[in-house]
């Protein structure tokens, strides 16, 4: 169906819009997730608890929470970086049980390749597929061109500035054409400008690719400038508090009052989430 | 370029001084040479092809100990790292060795090899094999989890991510314990060479104590310092720096 040879074909047919989403079966399909984790003085801590819900083809889903309430969790279960203390989770129906090119993450960190070419990092995972020499440059170039870095395909890593870092991660993501892209917090460590432009690229690149985009972060601005949906996460234990649908039209501006509108929605669940997980550090500060 | 005329001129002064001291005849000149004796004595180990001849024999030992020395490290520091249990029990015997003088390593390697080339090889090869295993392991151990994690991400898993991403992402460290381990080969080489005839540069040395020849021991001193300088800066210094400056680390001064 996404001819990963061809980015122009990975453009959505009219069914595909993101505004018929619902109508298809879901991309990722998330049932009853819990995950535990022990602590050193034997208890446990119930990181996420009892998570339901599904993921849309070609869409881009925020996830929002206060920090700590698991949202790193939550991506690594759903990239089958880790397994779930309960519930299972589903993958074009099928389970999903440890770590597959079809889930590819982006971390906050990034983790590019020091040692490699801008070039040779995008090609890092069509190499490991065993595409040929030829073919995985031709298409790592493509996406290169994609997010506008032709120019420094034989730049390494530590010459780029942190916007294009950004940029060279997504095309290495984007060329293995993964099923789901995760992204935890990408643009956190960006100044505002940076973060600006990393914003429109992906809007446009996401648009251009028809990739499902599952993007996390706490910052709810953000949330409501990329995402079709916002879902936001409870404070300790996880769990699912509200699904906001963002219907706004694309592209989108961080100004909009639209934008300003659903953010603030959104922004006062999350300030209940923050309130809470304020008074769980004043409670342990006490009992210390 | 000012800072290479510094060092010409302090070791033109240094040769001054040495000049001098010999001149004012505080002790005999068998004693204390000339600079010019000790060029004459190189000339004539050249000229005789004595020094070459040691020159060859030493670095052919190195080669084969230090060889050995990298192989066995490499893999040594790569279980270690990779295993707990092993950590636990080789890893802190590695540790404890390590403080040990590769010498004391001779008197156990004379009575099991006797008076051979084996015994000096076993010095040397114990003498950086240590060094080698513990930066190995160390560099392993802190190569950034991301790495691992991206790579395994992006579809590679076993002997591929070893080779693509563990290899490659620790190689800063296990350059350091390459030229470490040198360091150590070459020193344990020469002492080791010091103790029977063996025909290195070690042997050269005491071949001029015993002919009371101070010109011939300053001159192989010279050249073993040489030696070692040269691998040790010129090459070690490059490719660590070439690399350092590739993997984005502040470039060392
Ligand atoms: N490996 C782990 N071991 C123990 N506790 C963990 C581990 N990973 C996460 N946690 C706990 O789970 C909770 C959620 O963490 P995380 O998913 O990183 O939150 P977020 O990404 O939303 O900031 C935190 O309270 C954290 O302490
Ligand atoms: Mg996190």
């Amino acid at each position: 169906m996404n001819d990963p040879s061809d980015i122009s074909r990975m453009k959505p047919a009219a069914f595909e819009l993101p505004q018929f989403a619902e109508l298809r079966a879901p991309k990722l399909r998330v049932a009853g997730v819990s995950r535990k984790f022990d602590t050193p003085n034997g208890s446990s801590v119930t990181a996420l608890e009892h998570i339901s819900f599904e993921v849309r083809p070609g869409e881009l889903l925020c996830i929002v929470g206060p920090s700590g309430c698991g949202k790193s969790t939550l991506l690594s279960l759903m990239a089958g970086l880790d397994k779930p203390s309960a519930g299972e989770i589903f993958l074009d129906g099928h389970r999903v049980d440890g770590p597959g090119t079809g889930l590819s993450v982006i971390f906050q960190e990034l983790g590019l390749f020091p040692w490699l070419t801008v070039l040779q990092n995008v090609e890092f995972g069509l190499k490991m597929k065993g595409m040929e020499r030829a073919e995985r440059r031709k298409r790592a170039m493509e996406f290169l061109r994609l997010v506008h870095l032709s120019a420094f395909e034989s730049s390494y890593i530590h010459q780029l500035s942190g916007g294009m870092k950004q940029r060279v991660a997504l095309a290495r993501s984007l060329a293995t054409a993964p099923d789901v892209l995760f992204m935890d917090e990408p643009f956190a460590a960006l100044d505002a400008q940076t973060r600006d432009l990393m914003h429109e690229e992906l809007e446009r690149v996401w648009k251009e690719t028809g990739q499902t985009i599952v993007f996390v972060t706490h910052n709810v601005r953000e949330a409501a400038r990329l995402g079709d949906r916002i879902m936001l996460l409870t404070f300790r234990p996880g769990r699912v508090k509200s699904v906001f649908p963002v219907i706004l039209e694309r592209p989108r501006h961080l100004e909009d009052a639209d934008l300003a509108m659903t953010a603030r929605e959104v922004l006062a669940q999350l300030k209940e989430e923050i309130n809470k997980a304020v008074e769980e550090e004043y409670r342990h500060a006490a009992k210390d | 370029m000012r800072r290479r005329i510094e060092k010409l001129i302090v070791f033109f002064c240094l040769f001054a001084v040495w000049q001098i001291i010999y001149r004012l005849e505080i002790w005999p000149p068998y004693l204390f040479p000339s600079p010019s004796d000790v060029f004459e004595a190189l000339r004539a180990g050249f000229s005789d092809r004595t020094f070459l001849i040691g020159m060859g024999i030493s670095m052919r030992r190195i080669a084969i100990g230090y060889g050995i020395s990298i192989v066995l490290g490499l893999l040594l520091g790569l279980l270690i790292a990779m295993n707990d249990f092993l950590e636990n029990t080789i890893g802190s015997l590695v540790l404890s060795l390590q403080s040990l003088p590769s010498i004391c390593w001779l008197p156990l390697a004379v009575l099991w090899f006797g008076l051979s080339e084996n015994a000096i090889l076993f010095v040397v090869i114990m003498g950086s094999l240590l060094a080698v295993t513990i930066n190995t392991e160390s560099g392993v151990r802190n190569v950034p989890k991301i790495y691992m994690l991206a790579g395994r991400n992006l579809g590679a898993n076993g002997s591929r991510l070893f080779l693509h991403v563990l290899l490659p992402a620790s190689l800063p460290y296990l350059i350091s314990g390459l030229k470490q381990g040198w360091a150590f080969a070459w020193r344990s080489l020469i002492s080791g060479e010091m103790i029977f005839v063996s025909l290195g540069l070690g042997h050269l040395l005491m071949m001029g104590r015993d002919l009371n020849d101070m010109s011939q021991v300053l001159a192989v001193m010279g050249l073993i310092m040489f030696l070692g300088y040269v691998v040790d800066r010129v090459f070690f210094v490059n490719v660590e720096r070439h690399i350092r400056s590739r993997w984005g680390f502040a470039p060392t001064s």
